[in-house]
């Protein structure tokens, strides 16, 4: 009965639908030839047209005597015709039909749908996209707020030495954070380093002021670059590792199986990946420093004529602990804020595959928002500060 | 001996404004092998959630012994934990550690033991399940079903009081499944484990259930507890009996 047998070339492969009119009250549908996906059938709409030309009438007759194959698109077809029968309260006679399709009818009307069930697609109104824009960002902050309580009593319960987690998950953290992000570092510091060294170069060189080129290098990369430039690769590397990580414990109910056991995820999964963060991250950032002065130098030294000694005399001068111990608090700043976004990303993810990616991309766009804004304010104080 | 271990009064279960089951009552004794069904999507999973503290009741009060479960300190609530294990439906297996890790996290949270104990404890878990020798290959080294007995050996790692299972047998061959539920009775009557299970596999109903709750969609209520057995001898109810027959038999008929 469905596709197989004799094979009929493609361009003979039809469906014929014709509508007969028996008597006063009835109406013949004969469907013939092959009610395949491939073949070429009267749209539907078009029948059910004409149906609605040849009212009124109170029986239809299906009849399939010549029905050679048919699939799906046989049932899809008659569904369609019996829905305009059930409008109409047309009585529809099935009993010409193969026994496969009369079941296959009878199963697909066999679960009514619920009231209220199916999901309407209609449009919301402006306002409405509004007001549920606003409800979700309250309860995003609701979510952090939340959150950032969850840590900090995690955090308490560490500092009297009764948090659980394992060192062994801590190490494994610290290891992918630090060591395992220094080649990144390395490059992106060491080129920004290089950057920041030309662009002032060439204004400086005007003047002839080339060695103050190690000033700016110096000062832009420790006070500003080496730590911007560190949250921001880490929050794409590390922060959006852990809201795809906990994201997917979360899908897989391991976040659940945890609480059941009694074990308090903050304090298993954030706490370890907290803690890895905000040890590693200021260390980078004093690795990114040097690197970006390196950097500096390597342009200063080969391109402007100012030779290594005077580059470091110079930066020594420049450069002080303060301007450094800003950098580092910067950093320290930073990873707070990339482990919490990312971290919280995790947690409150949704339960299926897409929801791991929404949270991966939540946790980075959150953490760079983050830094930044941070960055500026800090960078205000500092100014006002005279520091 | 009947004592009650876990006793739901009127409890409403709901996402927001969606009640999913309202005013469920029933009580889950001591070594019961206690069953939770119902067809699909009517509350099952949510029920479970709510008795193993996943989510929090709208209405009503869980009560473990003589325990309030949701008005309980976060501590105490804790403390109530640690006696139950779940297996989930997924098994939820930690996919970053070994078998033997998964099993032996919550004895070495929990527990005193030594390090030689915890792995000898581990192997007789895993033992147990039917998954000797598997305690250094990572879940997703293993297949669905092993996955499941894997969970099963890591919720029994601290001997618990109540064991829930969320769906059991789904995925199971039919061969497994019947292990597993032998499996359960022996747990039952060996270790005097309180057992509570969501599911509609007809064939475990019966074979272990000895007491059960039959939530329905339609008017978002339980319409029964009791045992299985008695439930299809003697319920009136059209729903249940369809249900207990796979929509076979009607209540006349099984007169």
């Amino acid at each position: 009965m469905t596709a197989g047998a004799d094979n009929p070339s493609m361009k003979d492969i039809s469906g014929d639908i014709n509508l007969e009119r028996i008597d006063a009250e009835a109406l013949v549908i004969h469907l013939t030839g092959n009610w395949i996906q491939a073949a070429k059938i009267k749209p539907v709409e078009q029948v059910l047209a004409e149906l609605a030309i040849l009212t009124p009438f109170v029986r239809i007759v299906l009849q399939a005597a010549d029905l050679k194959q048919w699939d799906s698109r046989l049932p899809t077809y008659l569904l369609a015709i019996l829905d305009y029968c059930q409008a109409k309260r047309i009585q529809p006679d099935l009993s010409g039909l193969p026994e496969g399709v009369q079941g296959l009818l009878k199963l697909a009307r066999a679960v009514p749908e619920r009231a209220g069930d199916r999901r309407s697609a209609q449009q919301t109104p402006a306002l409405a996209k509004i007001g549920t824009m606003v409800l979700s960002g309250l309860a995003d902050t609701k979510g952090l707020v939340i959150f950032i309580g969850e840590t900090v009593l995690a955090g308490i319960s560490l500092m009297r030495g009764k948090a659980r987690f394992r060192a062994v998950d801590l190490f494994l953290c610290i290891q992918e954070a630090g060591p395992g992000a220094l080649a990144i570092v390395t490059l992106i510091s060491l080129l920004v380093g290089l950057i920041l060294a030309f662009v002032g170069a060439v204004q400086l060189a005007m003047f002839g002021a080339q060695i103050f080129i190690a000033d700016l290098v110096g000062l832009g990369t420790v006070r500003e670059m080496g730590a911007l430039m560190t949250a921001v690769i880490m929050s794409g590397r590390t922060g959006a590792a852990y809201a795809a990580q906990l994201g997917t414990m979360n899908v897989n109910s391991e976040i659940d199986a945890l609480k059941t056991m009694g074990i308090s995820p903050m304090e298993f999964l954030v706490l370890p990946r907290m803690l890895a963060l905000i040890l590693m991250l200021p260390l980078l950032c004093i690795y990114a420093d040097f690197m970006g002065i390196l950097g500096g130098a390597i342009v200063t030294t080969s391109a402007f004529d100012v030779s290594l000694t005077q580059y470091f005399n110079q930066l020594r001068k420049a450069v002080d602990l303060t301007d450094f111990s800003i950098g580092l608090f910067k950093s320290l700043v930073f990873a707070v804020l990339i482990a919490t976004a990312g971290c919280m990303r995790g947690m409150q993810c949704g339960r299926s595959a897409s929801a791991v990616g929404d949270a991966a991309t939540a946790s980075v766009v959150n953490s760079i928002v983050y830094i930044v804004v941070a960055d500026s304010i800090i960078t205000l104080i500092c100014n006002r500060l005279g520091i | 001996m009947n004592t009650p271990h876990i006793t739901v009064k009127d409890l409403t279960m709901a996402y927001g404004d969606f009640v999913i089951q309202r005013d469920l009552n029933f009580t889950i004794n001591r070594c019961d092998v206690f069953i939770i069904m119902g067809g699909s999507g009517c509350g099952k999973s949510t029920l479970l959630k709510h008795l193993i503290g996943l989510q929090q009741p709208t209405q009503g009060d869980i009560i473990y012994d003589r325990q309030n479960f949701w008005r309980s300190s976060d501590a105490e609530r804790i403390r109530i934990l640690r006696r139950i294990g779940v297996l989930y439906q997924s098994g939820a297996l930690f996919s970053s550690l070994t078998l033997a890790e998964n099993i032996a996290l919550p004895l070495g949270e929990f527990t005193h033991f030594s390090r030689a104990e915890i792995a000898d404890i581990v192997s007789y878990k895993l033992a147990l399940v039917g998954l000797a020798g598997f305690e250094d290959y990572y879940p997703s080294e293993i297949s669905g079903g092993m996955q499941k007995r894997a969970g099963l050996a890591r919720a029994m790692a601290l001997d618990p009081e109540i064991l829930f299972f969320d769906e059991p047998s789904a995925g199971l061959d039919p061969v497994s499944a019947r292990l597993l539920d032998d499996l359960i009775i022996n747990l039952s009557d060996a270790l005097g484990t309180t057992i509570v299970v969501v599911t509609h596999e007809l064939a475990s109903i019966f074979a272990i259930g000895t007491n059960a709750v039959f939530l329905d969609t339609e008017t978002k209520t339980m319409l029964a507890t009791d045992s299985p057995k008695r439930l299809l001898a003697e319920s009136k109810d059209s729903k249940i009996i369809q249900f207990l027959t796979r929509g076979e038999g009607n209540v006349e008929k099984t007169r």
